[in-house]
């Protein structure tokens, strides 16, 4: 009896830590991807390319990391190769009459197909690691020390999310980006270069989802295969909606997302298993009924860029 | 008929076409790079999807999903919905006809037939319709929740499949229970093709004359239109968007059912393959036209159908396929910003009323294309 008990006390304190390793390492890519959309968003046009991008950056991080074995090479490159990536989608995204969900998921298929041709090699090799930062030192409980190991990409989006706040409230290019999400018409009036400011916003959005690509890969969970982004770019766009388009709500946001995306998992390792699938939609139940919530039959959600989804 | 009219519907010919053929020549580049003869690579995809009788069986296939999967963002779009549930409601549809299915194991076939059918449809058609309500009652984006509610779909499959209807016999890939023999829908007399492609085209031909033959489709083409001027008239906007989104979530849940009845037997992982996320751009392509999405259908199912010998002949990944209908959905997408351009090349003096002309031109167009 007792020793059961022990056991189960066991369960329960590793789903702890397990969520806590959702929540500092599985929020990376998450925190990153949502803080690119946030971006985009902001700028007016939506991007749900970015699941493609982060595919793209995930790919070319391992590849180039497999061959340079320099981590922090294939980071940049996964940037680069996310610039790439929206150039086309912001190329065409801006053109009269063009659909930006539409051109979103066609961009998914072309990306994913991309990464999934090129890094077909990769799949097998191991490459390079980026080198963890310990935080879970003073535990003698292995669990929590590799819970506690985290990448130094969540600090560098953490210093993202604050400066993009920053960026935003407080620097006039930020205002203008604003500008041109809330009224496009009054922008351009205004002499402010509307579709220059979009596209750049586009791009350096899907640079930002294509390092959260890389963090997958090159972090956790740490190896190339064709579903690592499970969606996770998708769940951007929904991410941002309930972090309100505020880029430090992303970060909170990620972080819960984080979590969340553990505690299935987590629950099955602990042997609850029949409610798992379920507990893997509460972050888009909690999302929707947020919006429910908050929607007014207007059509608009408070601090929503005004100009968002809709066609000039 | 005068000039504008015409070159207009030349455009519409036209553009699609120079655009699938741009596609062509940057997948011959990338083919190129491979190290390949682009010639060789084209010619396998056309004898995969159109070159024999067998082959293009393979191609409607493919196309009798992705035809109902297009009218759920076709139907509600007439309304100026961007719905791109559809993956949702395609799974739920089949959750829905399978656990009739299960249910009415016992029953006589036609009749069990019909049930599994019915759930399908209302299943998908509930599914796409809480996205209309939501929009229409509490003005949430019908985009967002839509994809939101995919999530939420693939959760609920896993769960039932992994949990109350799972068939113990199917150790490593759970699987339902499977649909009693019976029940499951035939193929088409002398083919491969199961019913699915018969119930793909009907499924078009009723949309279209849904939205272009009755009054129904008229009002909802002057919702998506002008929302404000169609609330003025005194149209029921808010039915008409729910109204249209249960009616492509039906055709939706319907292409879950068929998969479930006619290629699986059973629900299971599989059923989330890509047909939902294809039928939107199906849509797109087709420029929310449910005729022309037939044509859209079978070629995008040309597209997927030809994966296979790509593999064979040209040891060319599967991934293949990926990369050549992202180029051509990204062509046809692009080649969207060209319409009227061609019209204004004509010299002014040939139209003098033009300005009057292409107003009146687009106001129609933009009724029925939302």
């Amino acid at each position: 009896m007792v020793e059961a008990s022990i056991d189960n006390s066991i369960g329960w304190l590793s789903v702890v830590i397990a969520i806590l390793a959702g929540v500092f390492r599985g929020s990376v890519p998450f925190l990153f991807v949502s803080l690119g959309e946030c971006l985009t968003e902001k700028s007016g046009k939506i991007n749900l390319g970015l699941e493609g991008s982060m595919l793209l950056g995930a790919m070319s991080a391992y590849a180039v990391s497999f061959h340079t074995g320099s981590a922090l090479f294939g980071v940049l490159v996964a940037f680069l190769v996310g610039l790439l990536a929206g150039l086309i989608h912001a190329a065409l995204v801006l053109q009269p009459r063009v659909n930006d969900v539409a051109v979103g998921i066609a961009m998914i298929i072309f990306s994913s197909g991309l990464a999934f041709f090129f890094g077909k090699p990769y799949i097998q090799p191991k490459a390079a690691q980026i080198i963890p930062l310990n935080f879970g030192a003073w535990s003698h409980n292995p669990q929590i020390q590799s819970a506690l190991s985290l990448s130094p990409l969540l600090f560098v989006g953490i210093v993202l999310a604050v400066g993009m706040h920053w960026f935003f409230c407080s620097t006039s290019w930020g205002l203008l980006i604003r500008a041109v999400g809330e009224n496009p018409v009054g922008a351009l009036a205004m002499g402010i270069p509307v579709n220059a400011f979009r596209f750049w916003c586009i791009l350096s959005g899907s640079g930002l989802a294509a390092v959260g690509g890389a963090n997958l890969t090159l972090f956790y969970p740490g190896s190339w295969i064709e579903r690592i982004s499970s969606g996770q770019g998708l769940v951007a766009v929904a991410l941002v909606i309930f972090a309100r388009w505020q880029p430090i709500n992303c970060l909170y946001a990620s972080l819960f997302f984080g979590g969340a995306q553990a505690l299935g998992p987590a629950l099955q390792a602990a042997g609850v298993s029949s409610y798992y699938y379920l507990f893997n939609a509460t972050p888009y139940i909690l999302t929707l009924l947020v919006m429910v919530a908050t929607c007014s039959r207007s059509g608009t959600l408070a601090y929503m860029p005004e100009a968002l989804g809709k066609d000039e | 008929m005068d000039l504008n009219h015409v070159v207009d519907r030349i455009e519409r010919f036209l553009l699609p076409l120079l655009s699938i053929g741009l596609a062509l020549i940057l997948f011959g580049f990338f083919c190129g790079f491979q190290g390949l003869n682009p010639f060789d690579v084209y010619a396998s995809i056309y004898s995969a999807a159109f070159g024999h009788w067998s082959s293009f069986q393979n191609t409607l296939l493919r196309a009798a999903p992705l035809m109902l999967c297009s009218l759920c963002t076709i139907l509600p779009a007439q309304t100026g919905l961007i719905v791109i549930g559809n993956e949702g409601a395609l799974v739920v549809g089949a959750l829905c006809a399978t656990g009739v299915g299960i249910y009415a194991h016992t029953f006589v076939p036609f009749i069990a037939q019909l049930l599994i059918a019915l759930a399908g449809c209302l299943g998908g058609g509930l599914w796409i319709g809480l996205i209309g309500l939501m929009r229409a009652m509490r003005g949430v984006n019908e985009t967002i929740s839509g994809l939101l509610l995919n999530y939420v779909a693939i959760a609920l499959l896993n769960f039932f499949v992994e949990g109350p209807i799972r068939d113990p016999a199917s150790l490593n890939n759970p699987a339902s229970f499977p649909l009693a023999e019976s029940h499951l829908l035939g193929n088409l007399p002398g083919m491969r093709v199961h019913l699915g492609i018969v119930a793909g085209l009907v499924a078009c031909l009723l949309s279209a004359g849904l939205i272009y033959k009755t009054p129904l489709g008229f009002a909802a083409r002057v919702t998506g239109g002008n929302y404000r001027a169609a609330q003025i008239v005194g149209l029921s906007v808010n039915r008409l968007m729910i109204t249209f989104g249960f009616f492509g979530g039906a055709a939706a849940g319907l292409a879950g059912m068929i998969e479930v009845a006619a290629v699986h037997g059973r629900a299971n992982d599989d059923l989330v393959a890509g047909y939902g996320y294809g039928g939107v751009l199906v849509a797109f392509v087709a420029r929310q036209n449910p005729l022309a999405a037939i044509f859209v259908s079978v070629l995008v199912g040309g597209i997927l159908a030809s994966g296979g010998i790509l593999q064979r002949v040209h040891d060319l990944p599967d991934s293949t396929v990926l990369v050549f209908q992202g180029l051509v959905f990204i062509c046809v997408l692009w080649s969207d910003s060209f319409y009227g351009k061609l019209n204004s090349l004509i010299p002014q003096f040939i139209q003098r009323n033009r300005h009057l002309k292409f107003n009146s031109l687009h106001a129609s167009e933009d009724v029925s294309h939302g």
